[in-house]
This record gives C-alpha cells, sequence and structure tokens, in this order.
C-alpha cells in the first residue's frame, strides 16, 4: 500500500521536474533548475518561474483534482463509467468561465472567473445526479452527461460567436479540449483556493464510499449519512472541476482512466482509490502536458486530444464489458 | 479582345463572359464596370482609392471599423456588405472584387449565379502592394489613376527608405503568439523602416507561433504588438501574460494597427514612417 | 434489556396502507423469525423499524440518532449487493464502520470482531478473494459476516438464507441461535417454515396488511392460519428429531 503510495508519487515528482524542463527555448537542464532556484532576474528566471512553472503546478493541481473527482464520483455511483467530463460537468464549468470573461464579469473582481466555472459546474453536477437517481445506472448517467454537455457546448459556442472580439469565435477549441499553454503564476492563484476546498470536501468521503459498496441501505444502516455525502461530493466536484476548467478548459477522460487503472491496485477499495486516483491523475496530465511539448512542439496541441486518444478507447472497452452486467 | 467578324468567336466570348470565369490580372474589359462590390477588406480600400465617382457601389462592414480600416470615414459613403452571396446578388453587381481568403463557397455561389469574380491574392511584400495597385486600376478601368497613386507611393517609399548603418533588433508579437518573418507584408516594413526582425534570427516565418519562452529569451531592441480588439479573447489574453508585460517593461513598445499593417496599400506608408521615427530615437540619428 | 420497542407502526404507500398499527418488543437473547406470504410487508416493517423508511407510531431504534443506531442494529438488506471486488476480508471489515472515525485505522478489537466473523461463517479460506467472485451462497454469508462483525446487540437480516445449500442454511440459522444464547437478539426473515419452526424461538406473522400472530412456533402456525394466510395445508408435528414441518397441498 505504502509502496503504490511512494511509487506514484516519486512518478509525480519526476514528471514535475521533466515538465519544468521541457520547452521551445531550449535551455539546459543544469541552468534552467538553477534559474528557477536563484533567480537571478535574467529572461531566463522570468522563463523558469513565469512560465514553466505556474504550468507543471497547475498540470499537478488539475490532474490530481480530476482524479480525485473521478474516483469520489465513482465510488458514489457505483458506476465505473461516471467521469466529471463525461457527464458535462466540464463542459458546463467551461460555459460558466466563457459567460464570466465575455460579459466582463471576469474582471470585476478577482476570483470571478473561477466563481463564475463553479457555478456552472454545480448546476451540471446536481442536474445528473437528479437525472440519474439514487442507483445511477449507466444507461441513465450516460444520457444524461450527453444531454447536459451537447447543451453547455452549444451554448459556450453561442457565446463565443456573439463576441465583439474577431479572435473569440476560435476559443471554443480551447475550452473543449483544454490546454495549458501560457498560462501564468496568476491562474494558479485563481485556481487554487477552490480546489483546495474542494479536494478537502472529497478527501472526506472515503469512509461513506466504502459503506457504499453494500449499497444506499446497508451504508445508512451503519451510520453514514447520505444526503450529507450526496452534498459534500457535488459541492466538492465542482469546486475542483470549476476552478480547473476556468484557468485550462475541459480537459476529460483523467477521472475515468486514472480509477480504472489503479482500482486492482487498491484492493477495489474507494477510499483508498481517493488519494490513489489524486497522485495518479497529476502523473497523467503531467505526462499529457509533457508529450504535447514533445510530440508537435510547433502546433499548439491540446491537453484534451490526447486525454480522448487515451480515454475514449478505454471508454469503449469499459461500456464493451459491463455491457453484460450493468446496462 | 478585338471584336472578330467570326461569329463563333464572338458566341464564344460572350459565353465566357457570361459564365462570368475568374479572370486573372492584366486582362481588361471591353468597358469599365459600371458597378462594383468588393467583399475584402483589402480590396475595398483599393477599391476606394481608384473607382471612379459612382463606380464603386459597397464594401465590407470592416471597412467601417477604424480598428481595421485607414478609410473608415470614406467607407461611409458606401452601401455596406457583410460578404454574403445573397446580399450580393441582389446589388446586381457587374463586378465583385474578392480577396484570396474571401469565403470558397460565396465566391463559388456568386460565379454560379453568372456574376463576374475577380479574386485578389494577399500583398506578402512592398512589390505585391505595387503589383495590387496596377492590377485594381486594370480591373477597373482607372489605369491613369493607378499610375498617379504608384508614382506617389514610390516617391514616398524612396524618401523613407534607409541606409542605416545600424539595425535594432525588433521582434513582432500578436494575438495568439504569431509572428512575422521576412517572407511576409509585416516582415518587410520592418526590413524597410531600418529593423532587423528578431523572428527570422530564431527560425521562424510568417504565420509560426513564437514561444512565449523564445520571445523572452531574444531580447529585442523593440516589441511590435498588436493592439487588442474590444471585448476579451484568449488570444489576446496571451499579451497580457506576466512574462510578456515583464518583457515589455524594460524595453521599447510600438503598437502595429491593423489599418495600416494588414492590407497592402500604400498605406503601410504610415506604417513604416512611425516604425523610421521610433528607429530615429533608438539609435540616436537625427530626425 | 430490552433491544427494540415497537408500538403502533403503520406504513403508507401511495395513499395505501401497507402496515397497519403493528406493535412487539424484542428482549434479550431472541432469535424472530418474521414470516408472511410475499407482499405482507416483511421487508417494508424492517425498513420502518430501522427508521429508513417513513412511518407513523414508534420504534425505539429509529429515534435514536443515526451514529447509536448503527451501533444498537445490524441491517443486512435483501439486495446483496457488493459493488466493487473487494476481499472479502475487506467486506466484512466494512461492518466495523460505525466504530471507526474518518481517520479509519482498524483497532486490534476490529481486526478481532472481523476474525471471529469469519471463522463463524466459515470464510476463513475465502478471505482473500474478490468477494464478487463467490457464489451467491458465498457472498450472502459474506455479508452475514459483515453483519456480525459489527457486534450489536440486535441484527435484522432480511432473507439471509435464500440461496444457501442445506447445509449452510441450517448452519447459518445455529448461529443466529448461538448468537441468541449469548443475548444477542436477530430477527431474520424468511421462507422457509420449515427452518423457521426448528431454530426460531419466536415467530412474527404478518398478513392481512398488519401483525396477525406473534408468539412461539406451534402457537402461531395453526392450521388455521395457515389456511387463510398462506393458502396451504401443511404437516407440522413435533417428533424426537425436533419440530418438522412440510407444506403439503394449496388450499385456494
Amino acid at each position: 500500500m505504502t509502496r503504490l503510495a511512494g511509487g506514484l508519487s516519486l512518478g509525480v515528482v519526476l514528471l514535475a521536474v521533466a515538465s519544468l524542463l521541457v520547452g521551445p527555448a531550449g535551455i539546459g537542464p543544469g541552468e534552467s533548475l538553477s534559474a528557477l532556484i536563484r533567480g537571478d532576474g535574467g529572461p531566463l528566471t522570468l522563463v523558469m518561474r513565469e512560465i514553466r512553472m505556474p504550468r507543471a503546478l497547475l498540470a499537478i493541481m488539475i490532474g490530481a483534482s480530476l482524479g480525485l473527482a473521478g474516483a469520489a464520483m465513482q465510488g458514489y455511483l457505483r458506476n465505473p463509467l461516471a467521469e466529471p467530463g463525461l457527464i458535462g460537468v466540464s463542459g458546463s464549468a467551461a460555459l460558466g468561465a466563457v459567460l464570466a470573461i465575455h460579459t466582463g464579469l471576469a474582471a470585476s473582481f478577482a476570483l470571478a472567473l473561477p466563481l463564475a466555472a463553479l457555478t456552472g459546474a454545480l448546476g451540471a453536477v446536481a442536474l445528473v445526479m437528479a437525472l440519474a437517481g439514487p442507483r445511477g445506472t449507466s444507461l441513465t448517467l450516460i444520457l444524461a452527461g450527453i444531454a447536459v454537455s451537447a447543451l453547455a457546448a452549444a451554448f459556450t459556442s453561442l457565446v463565443l460567436n456573439l463576441s465583439p472580439n474577431p479572435f473569440a469565435a476560435n476559443e471554443i477549441v480551447f475550452w473543449m479540449m483544454g490546454s495549458l499553454a501560457d498560462r501564468s503564476m496568476l491562474h494558479v492563484w485563481l485556481a487554487l483556493p477552490f480546489m483546495l476546498l474542494g479536494a478537502f470536501l472529497l478527501a472526506r468521503l472515503g469512509r461513506g464510499l466504502d459503506a457504499l459498496t453494500l449499497g444506499e441501505d446497508a451504508a445508512q444502516a451503519m451510520g453514514i449519512d447520505l444526503p450529507r455525502l450526496r452534498l459534500m461530493l457535488i459541492v466538492g466536484t465542482a469546486c475542483v472541476v470549476g476552478s480547473g476548467t476556468a484557468v485550462a478548459g475541459a480537459i476529460g477522460f483523467v477521472g475515468l482512466v486514472v480509477p480504472h487503472i489503479l482500482r486492482p491496485f487498491v484492493g477495489a477499495q474507494p477510499s483508498r482509490l481517493l488519494w490513489a486516483s489524486a497522485l495518479g491523475g497529476a502523473i497523467m496530465v503531467l505526462a499529457a502536458d509533457v508529450a504535447v511539448r514533445e510530440i508537435l512542439p510547433a502546433r499548439d496541441l491540446k491537453l484534451g486530444v490526447l486525454t480522448a486518444l487515451v480515454g475514449a478507447p478505454l471508454f469503449l472497452h469499459l461500456i464493451l464489458k459491463l455491457r453484460q452486467e450493468r446496462i | 479582345m478585338s471584336v472578330s467578324q467570326h461569329p463563333f468567336e464572338v458566341m464564344l466570348c460572350r459565353l465566357l463572359l457570361s459564365l462570368g470565369l475568374a479572370i486573372g490580372p492584366g486582362v481588361a474589359f471591353s468597358e469599365a464596370p459600371g458597378r462594383v462590390v468588393s467583399m475584402n477588406l483589402c480590396t475595398d480600400q483599393l477599391a476606394m482609392m481608384l473607382a471612379a465617382p459612382g463606380q464603386l457601389h459597397s464594401v465590407t462592414y470592416l471597412a467601417i471599423d477604424p480598428r481595421a480600416s485607414a478609410m473608415a470615414e470614406e467607407a461611409e459613403a458606401y452601401q455596406i456588405n457583410r460578404g454574403l452571396a445573397e446580399e450580393i446578388y441582389l446589388m446586381q453587381p457587374d463586378l465583385v472584387i474578392a480577396g484570396a481568403f474571401s469565403t470558397q463557397a460565396t465566391v463559388a455561389m456568386l460565379k454560379r449565379l453568372g456574376i463576374p469574380v475577380v479574386v485578389f491574392d494577399p500583398a506578402q511584400s512592398l512589390e505585391d502592394v505595387r503589383d495590387r495597385v496596377m492590377q485594381m486600376g486594370d480591373v477597373l478601368d482607372r489605369q491613369a489613376a493607378a499610375r498617379a497613386l504608384l508614382d506617389e507611393f514610390d516617391a514616398r517609399l524612396n524618401a523613407l527608405r534607409a541606409e542605416v548603418a545600424e539595425r535594432p533588433r525588433a521582434v513582432l508579437y500578436y494575438a495568439n503568439g504569431y509572428t512575422s518573418g521576412d517572407q511576409s507584408l509585416a516582415g518587410q516594413i520592418l526590413a524597410v523602416a531600418g529593423f532587423s526582425n528578431v523572428a527570422v534570427e530564431a527560425g521562424f516565418n510568417a504565420g509560426d507561433t513564437l514561444p512565449m519562452e523564445v520571445l523572452v529569451m531574444t531580447d529585442p531592441d523593440l516589441a511590435i504588438t498588436s493592439r487588442p480588439y474590444p471585448g476579451a479573447s484568449r488570444a489576446e489574453a496571451i499579451l497580457d501574460h506576466p512574462a510578456v508585460t515583464a518583457f515589455r517593461a524594460g524595453r521599447r513598445s510600438a503598437g502595429m494597427t491593423d489599418r495600416d499593417w494588414v492590407c497592402g496599400t500604400p498605406y503601410v506608408l504610415r506604417a513604416i514612417e512611425a516604425l523610421s521615427t521610433v528607429r530615429d530615437d533608438l539609435t540616436g540619428a537625427p530626425q | 434489556m430490552t433491544r427494540l420497542n415497537v408500538s403502533d407502526l403503520s406504513v403508507r404507500r401511495h395513499a395505501r396502507s401497507v402496515l397497519r398499527d403493528v406493535s412487539f418488543s424484542v428482549e434479550a437473547g431472541e432469535f424472530i423469525g418474521l414470516i408472511g406470504p410475499n407482499g405482507a410487508g416483511k421487508t417494508t416493517l424492517m425498513r420502518a423499524v430501522l427508521g429508513l423508511l417513513d412511518h407513523e407510531g414508534a420504534s425505539s431504534v429509529a429515534a435514536l440518532p443515526r451514529e447509536e443506531r448503527a451501533k444498537a442494529v445490524a441491517w443486512m438488506p435483501q439486495a446483496r449487493e457488493i459493488a466493487w471486488p473487494v476481499a472479502v476480508e475487506t467486506v466484512v471489515m466494512l461492518g466495523r464502520t460505525p466504530h471507526l472515525s474518518s481517520i479509519q485505522q482498524a483497532s486490534d478489537a476490529d481486526h478481532a470482531a472481523v476474525e471471529t466473523a469469519l471463522a463463524e461463517m466459515d470464510l476463513l479460506h475465502l478471505r482473500h478473494r474478490a468477494a464478487t467472485q463467490l457464489s451467491g451462497g458465498e457472498q450472502a454469508r459474506v455479508l452475514i459476516a459483515r453483519a456480525l462483525a459489527q457486534q450489536t446487540d440486535l441484527v435484522m437480516a432480511d432473507e439471509p438464507i435464500a440461496g444457501l445449500d442445506p447445509a449452510h442454511q441450517i448452519s447459518t440459522m445455529q448461529t443466529f441461535a448461538s448468537l441468541a444464547n449469548k443475548g444477542v437478539s436477530s430477527i431474520v426473515s424468511l421462507h422457509d417454515l420449515g427452518l423457521a419452526v426448528r431454530h426460531c424461538t419466536r415467530l412474527l406473522l404478518l398478513g392481512e396488511g398488519g401483525l396477525v400472530a406473534d408468539g412461539v412456533p406451534h402457537e402461531v402456525l395453526t392450521p388455521e392460519r395457515l389456511a387463510r394466510i398462506f393458502g396451504v395445508s401443511a404437516f407440522y408435528q413435533s417428533t424426537d428429531q425436533g419440530p418438522v414441518y412440510q407444506s403439503l397441498e394449496v388450499t385456494r
């Protein structure tokens, strides 16, 4: 168990360092790390501290929170297909963010942007949970997700097209596919408070999610406050997905792939899967972000492309596997 | 094209004309088009400069936007179109002038409806600017006006063209992180004004994205960035990134205005003039 | 010491009365069989008693705060759900949830309870297997073990022996009976009247929208009641090998 924790943590550290060392400026590893730490004020430090470091930090924050949210959602709904991106939470968060930016709300006070995205995410999570019912059967879940995603994407596109700015219409790709390119420390500070809040709420769900393995009745009889658990899950997921999407766009499939891969390593226990997925999610997004800069550095390849290339086939595989049992 | 006695040739000419095939540069109409519609910002401006009174009927909505167009006031006098086939067709034009990047479907539709369409390629160099002026003169049958405009252009250009000992280094950086190399109009404006283009040093050309890291590391004397449009966009948000702001803080910067830089019209001279002033300032040369 | 007190419990669903004025109490060391035909309301009664269902009337357990309730009663629902392929040991450890805090570090007492439960239900050789890979009967035993590990004074189970083979049916009933000897009471709903009369100390017969009879088996299962409530005739006699019950014919 601690071996897994150690292994995953090591993975995060190594990939974080790799993320700091990869970039088009072509600086050597020794130089870049010393510029980062010492800060001599020259262009090298500017590159390391203002361009690469926020990127690596955001990758860790967003990856961890998406993994955590995915594991929590799957634990609650007892369904391995549940994932914030798939069920439309990321898309709705993107809509909230786009509305905030293009109505000028985001400029009015600092935290307006993540709050708006959070509201969008909150609406989606609550709606899907209500539609899916207590025992989120796969079919209802996926259908609800399709409906919410489609609606969110349509409205996002509409808002962008109505913008007076000629560049706005092309932003849809960023919002739908996500990217960490050219993020700044400002984005890190914007996202951090809500991510911490959300992570705190989600991390405390372990005991309840374990008990839910036996079903809602048994869990309630064992003393779990189910309405409170559901509320913490909704708010926690909305905080975490909302703030991440506000600064990096909708990045999908992390919450699906990571819990699925790590489940056998934690004995399928939901509480253990929570922290394992957090670490695994950070690894996945860091790896994708490094890959995006290595594979096609000249083109602005979006993060969501890579996560979808990995995640969508896995999703199909899961559906096939579960076809007999659940759906 | 002289009128031939041969009935077949006459019929063929009429057939070709009525099918409205695209006509390349250098081919004159038998008579000047009386009702011209332009559906591209750059051709709008060239047409406004060269057309006879009453010849030009409509320009695009971009022509009245002072950010994008150098002739925003003049454009108010014309009908405004949004580049859609239906509205242009209903204007009953004798000729439509489009750009190479105008919506293909619209251009194809207009041709199918039997309207003659001339397509102008964008100008990539100062030579191209001269060529486009001549081409517009041919298309509108206003060659004399075109030659007069060109004479003026050449005179001003020669006055501006500098033989410089010192070429300060400049970088062009727009929304989305785009830059322009030598093989572009912007790059040429830079070169004529007496700067050396940092992007070319680093191996980037027109239309390439200049990674922010490379921008920061290049350390040029002058940073030329675009002016933001109203409303917000992620593409322009890049110019407010702390790294870019810090980068600009320590050095001289100039703004590039779309109206003088983007279109291959004689207004590029205004851009060159502005930059020359900045260059003189930087090198401490006498005005 | 009274484990449970139920008075005038009524449950309505969609304005229709499912149960009317059910009253009984449970003392220490009782093994109660809850019997009745399909639709009589056995599950409804148990869920209402536990406070999982809206009801009128009073249930001493439902009145307790949630965490107290979990330490007072263990509940094994009819739907034997195990959502994830966790090890048998882990499932049984879930029974200790009411005794663990959020930090969730299992103490020696917790491990001991799990060991006892595993041994009781003959699961020691299966402890590391994924619970979802077991047969239906084995899964039932795992879930009973979980309820046992909770170490409450009252255990309520909804058809715990359905689907088990005869040997395990009998041994499970014997487990509940031995719990009764140690002072732990159980209420178990079941359809097998033969097992009910052999092992239960007391029967609660539900039917006709309420509690029809409450007492020792041979007083509850009169031929008249068997015909009226269950619609069967039966062979029911005390033999030198204990009471034997077997339904014979359908009477209506």
